[in-house]
């Protein structure tokens, strides 16, 4: 631990966001969406530029169920495998190095609320762990565009944790 | 069905840029029901260790399609809008295979559809992923007031 704290800042940020871009690189999904996270200390937002093809209504226009769905599901996900690898990370037992081989915890079941269309605009989320097992996990998202206090969709979803999946 | 519904509905996918970009294609309409499909594609991978597609993918096909059995129901107009949709994911689909979706309209109401459907690949007996919803439902005579 003490080596941790004579650590330049530089470094630590350097540390840390090169570990959730080793997550997030990875899933090919991801990098099609258009969607990216931001990180201020362990929090993550995530954003999915707004992008034609991600269109489902082009009459409105407004953005395919189906996009907000997949950016709901991929911000739930990625908080997960980012809070324990934070906490591996932070606790020393896991290296940078090792988080490419971070498996990723696997959806059992993804409920969506659409509460607006979703506008030809960028899309914001944050996910919010309340509750998380050995086994499985219980995680909410919340997503918005102009105003975060209106909410274009929220969800709610299990997933198994990766050690428990086979 | 009217020929101009047929025609609608067949171009469906075509019409929409998302479901054009997951090259989604429709298979088989009828009255309530649709059947539609999609290629397996690596840019939809969302484990990359299995190589197995995204659950945002699958659930973007059974929306989808949910949304088509909406629109094939003999007092639904074109336009619908998701409330709520749940998936659940029984098994990975097995990479490299084409996934398929069925969706019925199983009560409408007033304002409300009611959508059952199905996700399955090569093998059939084995449901990859089912999902249940509420969508918006317009009927004609309520569009024009």
């Amino acid at each position: 631990m003490s080596k941790q704290h004579k650590e330049p800042l530089q470094q630590i940020k350097e540390r840390r966001d090169n570990a959730l871009a080793a997550l997030v690189d990875r899933v090919p999904y991801i990098s099609f969406m258009g969607i990216c996270f931001e990180r201020r200390g362990d929090e993550l937002t995530a954003v999915m530029r707004f992008d034609e093809k991600l269109i489902g209504n082009p009459i409105l226009p407004a953005l395919h169920g189906g996009a907000t769905a997949s950016f709901l599901e991929t911000t739930a996900v990625i908080e997960l495998a980012w809070s324990q690898a934070w906490r591996q990370m932070e606790g020393g037992t896991v290296h940078t190095a090792a988080m490419a081989t971070v498996r990723l915890p696997k959806t059992i079941d993804f409920t969506v609320d659409y509460l607006r269309s979703g506008l030809a605009r960028d899309c914001y989320a944050r996910a919010r762990i309340n509750r998380s097992g050995r086994r499985y996990a219980s995680v909410h998202v919340e997503a918005w565009q102009d105003n975060r206090s209106r909410l274009y969709a929220q969800a709610t979803g299990h997933f198994l944790m990766p050690k428990y999946d086979d | 069905m009217d020929e101009k519904k047929y025609k609608l509905a067949m171009q469906f996918t075509q019409a929409i840029p998302f479901c054009k970009t997951l090259n989604m294609r429709v298979e088989e309409i009828g009255e309530a029901v649709a059947v539609l499909s999609m290629p397996y594609d690596p840019r939809v991978i969302g484990d990359p260790d299995t190589g197995v597609v995204h659950g945002g993918a699958f659930f973007a096909l059974l929306d989808t399609c949910a949304g088509l059995a909406i629109f094939m129901h003999p007092d639904s107009t074109l336009s619908t809008a998701t409330i709520n949709l749940r998936v659940d994911y029984m098994r990975s689909a097995t990479p490299g295979q084409r996934i398929f979706a069925r969706a019925e309209v199983y009560n409408a109401t007033r304002s409300v559809a009611f959508v059952r459907a199905t996700a399955w690949d090569d093998d059939t007996e084995n449901p990859v992923a089912t999902a249940t919803g509420t969508f918006t439902f317009v009927r004609p005579e309520e569009a024009k007031s």
